[in-house]
């Protein structure tokens, strides 16, 4: 018997920092705002951490429930909470990482208006991801999900003074409800065929089916929805167009929501419900086709984006691809392994740019940049640690992710290690582009030297506006939790060495009784579906065959490609900068398509939104509202005026004509009368 | 003996005349005699059915009404002269105004 751990206090905790700062944080002072949202987040954090402790004398996985919350006829949603290997990664991932930027924000919004009110969003938003990742059933994930996509509006249109930011955020609304539907509809057909939303029920009810090969059947339909839900919240093909727009937002709402975490959802759905794809190989095929492309299509969109944001957010589209690869191949423990160091990563790579954008009083434009290596260099030192994460440059984190899904890639078909090997070209091309036109060369702008030395702004009110006084070094309350980064982000992939580098990969082996035990059992196909769950397989599952040393060599060509990209940028973007304008216009059709990203959002402009406007217009509007509501309220009263028109005669104020009135009336009975005694 | 029906279309002649009477005529002299006309073409009926059911209360309340008639038309009448004697005028329709 497991000890109770309350759970529930994780995701409960933000709820009550958010409770507090929202409704009397206008109130409060700022430090006051602050001091409430850091403890309830940082407490969140602190318990995850002793959950962590206690982690190894539980028996997996660990249930804890609540509270009955519906219950109808035969079937029952709790408020329970799950915890296994799975959840306790994405658990600390989400906690931690939160925390950072929880920390950072207080000096990145410090000037801002509307501070309680970002600090309650932003527990809210924790509140809603803790919930997401320790729901013990799809309902209560589904809380959650919804919840992460609400605070991310809220957040996204945070300067809603500003039509971008207000109408980004709609977007990102409108666009997650389109995947939501698959994810609902999936969730209406487990409660029809299996009468229970409850993860354990569900799997132990998929166990004994046998994959659908033929690419037709109930979990192959659950699974291709429960995709579209995870499309639309992990920005995958088609549904990736709000995660750009997103950027409207505050950079630490970036850094947490649509790179780190919220947008991660997805894979951990996916992840999630492994039993369910594992069975469907179809849909797995379909998720791996989605991320390739994906990861592939960001990435050349990123090669010519100038804002620093919209570069990081295709990066983080692109890698969401890796990710979704990774689950496609069902290599599902290398996809939450690059979940993990992507949220190092980039939740890094945001920080570091919003501290850039401090530095320079909110510009954005790279083009505008440029030399500030030597003025801000503690941004500059963990922005190199992200971007060689990222760039999979061993040892950073990102190289033994990176590696690992290519490698798992490779097992499944060429196709997708040949995409996944160019996108990580590309990668390492636009991060270090980024990299090098930010901090290297002359400087672009127009912002004077303030001549103070790095970090030695404190936090200070009465310091106006982000920026003045010239290029500056951020706060330290801003520089720590980039630290804390850059060392996660270097060391962050060092837990899943794989064996042909001399490691033994101990995040796959932690993940394993999650994933391989219920892998579907190639026996399972001639038992009954009345029998039980297959025998559990402790082993790697389906460990490649080829030996380390082939997986070595695909390793050094993954390291060539970055190394590559590399070297483009730097012979681009540093050497010959008057060069990639050359290119620019010799390439000019195909560089216009890309700058202006495919004209993807005109394409869904023309194809869906303006139908749907203009159809809403003439038969919604001009048709049912005006010709049908409208009139019939307009018609009824215009007729009530007519024939008011006609009796208002009656009324003529002459005592003969009353009298008239009256004898015709009694005329009237009389023939009434008549009439009866006659019948 | 003449027959009940004969009494009653007589009474509803007479009563439609003064409706008719009433309702067309201008001169408030002639009003008041329709008027008239009317409550003895209900008379009639009175007694054209206390006779036919040998009942007395019908003739009894034709002596009411003749009674009350003859009540109003004093008052009437003396009304008529007033209003004259203001208006130098019998026509109802130029009797329009509560207060000259």
């Amino acid at each position: 018997m497991n000890p109770n751990l309350h759970l529930w206090l994780i995701p409960v905790l933000p709820l009550l920092g958010a409770a507090i700062n929202g409704a009397l944080g206008k109130r409060f002072s700022r430090q006051a705002v602050t001091s409430v949202a850091l403890l309830f987040c940082g407490a969140a954090f602190g318990m995850a951490l002793w959950v962590a402790s206690q982690f190894s004398s539980l028996s997996l996985p660990h249930t804890e429930y609540v509270a009955t919350w519906i219950r109808a006829g035969s079937f029952q949603a709790d408020f329970a909470f799950y915890l296994d290997q799975l959840s306790l990664v994405m658990l600390l991932v989400v906690s931690g990482v939160g925390f950072l930027i929880h920390i950072y924000s207080v000096g990145y919004m410090w000037e801002e208006g509307g501070y309680y009110r970002f600090f309650a969003y932003l527990n809210l938003f924790m509140f809603f991801m803790l919930t997401l990742v320790l729901a013990s059933n799809y309902l209560l994930m589904f809380i959650g999900w919804e919840g992460v996509g609400l605070a991310s509006y809220l957040l996204i249109g945070f300067w809603f003074t500003k039509d971008s930011a207000a109408s980004a955020g709609k977007k990102a609304f409108i666009v997650n409800r389109i995947g939501d539907f698959g994810f609902l509809i999936a969730l209406f057909l487990l409660i029809q065929h299996f009468g229970s939303l409850d993860f354990t029920t569900v799997f132990q009810k998929v166990l004994p089916f046998s994959p659908e090969t033929n690419g037709a059947g109930l979990l192959t339909a659950i699974a291709l929805l429960l995709m579209v839900g995870a499309c639309g919240k992990s920005a995958q093909i088609p549904l990736y167009v709000w995660l750009p727009d997103a950027m409207e937002g505050p950079t630490p709402v970036s850094a947490l929501i649509h790179a780190a975490t919220m947008v991660t959802a997805g894979v951990y759905m996916v992840a999630r419900s492994h039993v369910i794809f594992e069975r469907a190989p179809s849909a797995l095929t379909a998720v791996a086709i989605i991320g390739t492309l994906t990861a592939l299509f960001a990435a050349t969109i990123g090669v010519a984006q100038t804002d620093i944001k919209k570069v990081l957010a295709y990066s983080t589209i692109s890698q969401l691809g890796y990710m979704f690869l990774a689950c496609g191949v069902a290599a599902f423990s290398a996809g939450i392994f690059h979940l993990m160091t992507h949220a190092f990563f980039k939740g890094l790579l945001f920080l570091a740019a919003g501290s850039v954008i401090h530095a320079l009083g909110g510009e954005q434009d790279m083009r505008h940049m440029g030399g500030l290596r030597t003025k801000i260099p503690w941004t500059f030192w963990t922005m190199t640690a992200g971007t060689f994460a990222i760039a999979g440059i061993p040892p950073f984190a990102g190289f033994f992710s990176k590696d690992e899904i290519l490698w798992r890639a490779y097992q499944a078909s060429w196709i997708y290690w040949l995409i996944g090997l160019s996108t990580a070209f590309l990668t390492s091309f636009y991060m270090f582009r980024l990299w090098f036109m930010t901090f290297f060369g002359e400087y672009r702008g127009d912002m004077e030297d303030s001549h103070t030395p790095g970090g030695a702004h404190a936090v200070a009110p009465e310091q106006p506006g982000h920026g003045h006084g010239g290029i500056h070094e951020s706060p330290k309350v801003m520089l720590v939790p980039l630290m804390i980064l850059a060392v996660l982000s270097v060391v962050g992939g060092w837990v899943g060495v794989p064996g042909s580098l001399g490691g033994n990969n101990r995040f796959d082996k932690f993940l394993g009784p999650v994933f391989h035990a219920t892998a579907p059992d190639v026996n399972a196909t001639q038992t009954s579906p009345g029998e039980l769950a297959p025998p559990e397989k402790q082993t790697e599952g389906p460990e490649p065959k080829t030996g380390p040393a082939t997986e070595l060599i695909f390793t050094g060509v993954s390291v060539a490609a970055a190394l590559t990209g590399l070297y483009l940028a730097w012979l681009l973007y540093l050497r010959r900068p008057q060069l990639p304008q050359k290119i620019a216009r010799w390439l000019n059709g195909f560089y216009d398509m890309v700058l202006n990203k495919y004209y993807v959002d005109e394409f869904y402009s023309t194809i869906f939104v303006k139908p749907l406007i203009d159809g809403s217009r003439a038969i919604l509007w001009h048709g049912i509202d005006q010709g049908v509501i409208d009139a019939a309220v307009d018609k009824s009263a215009e007729e009530a005026l007519e024939v008011s028109d006609g009796v208002r005669h009656m009324e003529s104020g002459n005592v003969r004509s009353y009298a008239s009135w009256v004898a015709m009336g009694a005329a009237g009975v009389i023939a009434y009368m008549i009439w009866v005694a006659l019948r | 003996m003449v027959p009940l029906s004969y009494y009653l279309v007589l009474s509803g002649i007479l009563f439609a005349c003064g409706v008719t009477g009433f309702l067309i005529k201008r001169n408030i002299i002639t009003i008041f005699m329709s008027i008239e006309l009317m409550l003895n073409g209900v008379n009639l009926s009175f007694v054209a059915f206390a006779a036919q059911w040998h009942q007395l209360s019908g003739q009894v309340f034709v002596f009411f009404v003749m009674v009350v008639a003859a009540a109003e038309a004093t008052v009437g009448l003396a009304i008529i002269i007033a209003v004259f004697r203001t208006r130098e005028t019998l026509n109802v329709d130029q009797v329009n105004l509560l207060k000259l």
